[in-house]
């Protein structure tokens, strides 16, 4: 009379080990590496990053992580009162926390971006833009790399 | 060491149109980050500072890091304020510098 209960407790397993999964799914965005945390701040130093405003667009899957099309929109008027002066974008796993730092102003008349990115494994990417009025707002994509980039010797 | 550079700017605009502008340059950017086969590391070697100029103003600059894959391919957009010339530098390690340059009619 072992088997029924064997069942049973692989089940209640089963259901624990779900209910861990979607506690992961649900993790904060703030809990990032401690090297990202850090770039970010001596972009950002003291002040509130907000979510919204800025978009990054990145492909969810990714088949080869040397080279990723990314894409980073910021939803302004770009007038000389109110434009992006900034667009940095960081990464949680790669050797090196930043991925570009770009200067814009009222000139660009458009605060969209594009560049195409290295990705040392499945994580997630913040892009976080400055507005000319000294506010930051940021957007996080988690992406996941089939085979990675940056590390990988020479044959 | 010359780079072979791309460089997209439509050759005419309307007055205050938005026009993109994108660029393309040949450059390994090695990481720093690998080894070679005996297992010593290779140096870093990456494009660290792209520039834009539109009749001698600055328009856009951007610092890359290691992440950027290699041929750094960069787009943006500016105004179209007035013919005349956009001028691009990158400068890199190793006393790595490229210019490239494209005209604009604007009427």
């Amino acid at each position: 009379m072992s088997a029924p209960t064997a069942t049973a407790t692989r089940r209640q397993f089963l259901a624990a080990a779900g209910g861990v999964g979607l506690v992961l799914a649900v993790r904060p965005a703030e809990a990032t590496p401690a090297s990202m945390k850090q770039a970010i701040r001596q972009v950002v130093s003291e002040a509130a990053v907000k979510r919204g405003k800025i978009k990054l667009d990145l492909p969810p899957l990714v088949e080869n992580g040397n080279s990723v099309a990314m894409s980073v929109t910021v939803d302004s008027p770009m007038t000389a009162k109110d434009h992006v002066k900034a667009i940095h974008v960081f990464t949680e796993k790669n050797p090196q926390p930043n991925i570009i730092s770009a200067q814009l102003g009222p000139r660009a008349g458009k605060a969209e971006i594009q560049t195409r990115v290295r990705l040392a494994d499945t994580q997630s990417v913040v892009a976080i833009c400055e507005m000319s009025d000294g506010s930051f707002w940021s957007d996080t994509v988690d992406v996941i790399i089939t085979l990675g980039a940056c590390l990988e010797d020479l044959p | 060491m010359a780079a072979r550079t791309l460089i997209n700017v439509p050759p005419k605009a309307k007055r205050g149109e938005v026009i993109q502008i994108k660029t393309l340059i040949s450059h390994i950017m090695e990481t720093g980050f690998r080894h070679d086969n005996v297992g010593r590391p290779i140096p870093r070697d990456i494009i660290t500072s792209f520039v834009c100029t539109y009749n001698g103003e600055e328009i856009f600059k951007a610092a890359l890091y290691q992440a950027i894959a290699a041929n750094p391919f960069i787009t943006f957009h500016t105004v179209a304020t007035e013919s005349g010339t956009l001028a691009f530098q990158w400068t890199g390690d190793n006393g790595f510098t490229q210019d490239a340059s494209a005209k604009i009619t604007v009427e």
